[in-house]
């Protein structure tokens, strides 16, 4: 009897969740599903959902007219670059806070994460000039710079957070036995800390690869990441529903695979490890 | 136990984050306050010199101050109200037995990873669009005019973009500290007989308020700034003017920049109050 209840309680909770998840997961199954359809077929009335002709003419006219992977290209070096670069610099960092506290560090820390708190749209002139004076203006490495400095909080955070957790004991096992501080890093921290890095790595590409003010604003023709290629299609030329989706797709579908293997970091990195 | 020596080594260690943070805080901050105390108008005459605090008088007291404060307040608020109501339904929901779960959970989580100009570009046409958007073919099914979101129900559309963008976010903190509530506490108010509204208000409620506020300020944080989502869907127009788009406009479109920057202060300073409430709760769990 109970049995049978519970039974009819997780098929109701099934059918729901299930509802609700397609629900909020709509949006993006129909951009995927608009993406394989001609202009024509994209607007028809009544939608069609599956049954049309699959077609991959929209993905080629995408990247034949705007040059996609230009712009692809783009966004992998500055969200990648700006990552990399930030785990560089961070990792000392968070490593020699989270095993050479002093009574500062907490102070440090809570300063670092202020940083991230300064909305961008008050230093945007100040940066705009700064970039047209280095001759940063629309270029790779001017934006790379910027994201790395906007993330550098969150990943030294993430990074602080996921050192904490390793075991003391063992680094001044390692100590004793006369490591340097070197090999102390090399050899008995990294192990223990790449599975860390690496969650932090996913969450901050994925954040700078979405990042969309600085994109917008400082990027022209040259080094315009996929935030700012989707924005160009904010005007409306005619039938464009299945190319604007197709190249939507594009910009969306490898972070948004990244992401479902960083769920828990995200949890973690987004709320400076105060829910875990 | 750390010696001298570690401890200069931890110093040098953290020296590169703490001199980059230190100027990119800094160094466009100075700028921006030497600014917002300037008549600068690069395109009209240039830096005109000092004129005290009349930027800052003039962007309060301009005819389009208030309405963007209001739209922020409304845009913000109702984003807060939604993600954060619907977010603890659906984390309750997703912690229940099913089949499956893996896969909602996935789906939930999706639109998080959605670049936001993307999602605002998808809303805005594929949905929204007044003659060929999914909307407007199932208003004309139920035999409805179609509605034009972005012109009539402008700031309804912005905060309903936003919340797609944002429930994943809120559901995925909720059900973290959802899933770790105490089940034994749980399940003795079961057998005390309490019913289950009994159970959310006395218990999951309360133990839940910790990671309502953190998601609530987080999330306060990043929408003060919401950028994308209005400049590719109305570019400010219909009333979807928040403070920070306004500031935006000042600064790069009518390239006023001495108003402008003491438009950008007010926004650092609105920031950091809510950062300060944000700081006190991380703080205190960083003691533990």
């Amino acid at each position: 009897m109970t049995r049978a209840v519970t039974n009819n309680r997780k098929i109701i909770n099934t059918i729901g969740a299930w509802g609700i998840g397609l629900l909020i997961f709509f949006p993006i199954l129909w951009t995927i599903l608009t993406s394989f359809k001609t202009e024509g077929m994209a607007i028809a009335d009544p939608p069609v959902f599956l049954f049309f002709d699959w077609t991959m003419e929209n993905y080629r006219v995408v990247q034949e007219r705007s040059n996609y992977l230009r712009f692809l290209l783009n966004s992998i070096f500055i969200a990648g670059g700006s990552t990399i670069l930030g785990i560089i610099v961070a990792v000392p960092a968070a490593w020699s806070m989270a095993f050479v506290p002093s009574k500062r560090t907490k102070d440090i820390l809570l300063w670092m994460l202020s940083t991230k708190m300064l909305p961008s749209v008050g230093v945007l002139y100040p940066i705009y000039l700064l970039f047209i004076h280095f001759g940063l203006l629309d270029s790779i490495l001017g934006l790379t710079l910027i994201l790395m400095l906007i993330n550098l909080p969150i990943i030294v955070w993430m990074l602080y957070t996921y050192f904490k957790e390793i075991p003391v004991e063992v680094l001044e096992a390692a100590r004793i036995d006369g490591a340097s501080l070197k090999s102390e890093i090399l050899y008995v921290l990294m192990p223990m800390a790449i599975p860390g890095i690496a969650s932090t790595l996913l969450l901050n590409f994925i954040l700078a690869w979405n990042e969309a003010f600085w994109t917008l604003n400082l990027t022209a023709a040259k080094a315009a990441p996929l935030t700012a290629f989707i924005a160009s299609y904010s005007s409306p030329e005619g039938l464009f529903f299945a190319k604007l989706s197709a190249a939507s797709t594009m910009a969306i579908a490898p972070v948004i695979v990244i992401g479902w293997f960083s769920q828990k970091q995200l949890v973690r990195g987004l709320t400076f490890g105060a829910v875990k | 136990m750390a010696t001298q020596n570690s401890r200069t080594a931890a110093r040098l260690m953290m020296a590169p984050t703490v001199i980059l943070l230190l100027g990119w805080m800094l160094v466009p901050l100075t700028m921006t306050l030497w600014f917002s105390f300037r008549k600068y108008l690069p395109l009209r005459g240039g830096d005109m010199g000092w004129v005290g605090f009349d930027n800052y008088v003039r962007f309060v007291s301009s005819s389009s101050f208030w309405p963007s404060v209001r739209t922020t307040l409304i845009i913000v608020g109702s984003v807060l109200l939604i993600t954060v109501f619907l977010g603890i339904l659906l984390a309750i929901l997703l912690d229940q037995p099913m089949w499956g779960q893996g896969i909602v959970r996935i789906l939930v989580i999706s639109p998080f990873f959605v670049m936001s100009t993307v999602s605002a570009l998808v809303w805005k046409n594929i949905f929204m669009d007044p003659v060929n958007g999914l909307f407007a073919h199932l208003w004309k099914f139920f035999g409805a005019v179609p509605i034009e979101w972005l012109s009539q129900k402008s700031v309804q559309s912005i905060i309903m973009i936003v919340s797609w963008q944002w429930l994943p976010f809120a559901t995925l903190i909720l059900l973290t500290a959802v899933q770790s509530l105490d089940r034994e506490q749980l399940e003795a108010s079961e057998m005390d007989g309490a019913k289950p509204l009994q159970r959310f208000g006395y218990i999951v409620l309360p133990n839940l308020a910790r990671a309502i506020t953190i998601v609530v300020l987080i999330q306060t944080i990043f929408l003060l700034s919401i950028f994308a989502e209005i400049f590719v869907t109305t570019g400010g127009a219909f009333g979807t003017k928040t403070l920070s788009y306004l500031i935006f406009q000042r600064v790069l479109e009518s390239q006023n920049i001495g108003l402008g920057s003491a438009g950008g202060i007010y926004a650092v300073i609105l920031a950091n109050i809510v950062a300060i409430f944000l700081m006190r709760i991380v703080g205190k769990n960083l003691g533990a």
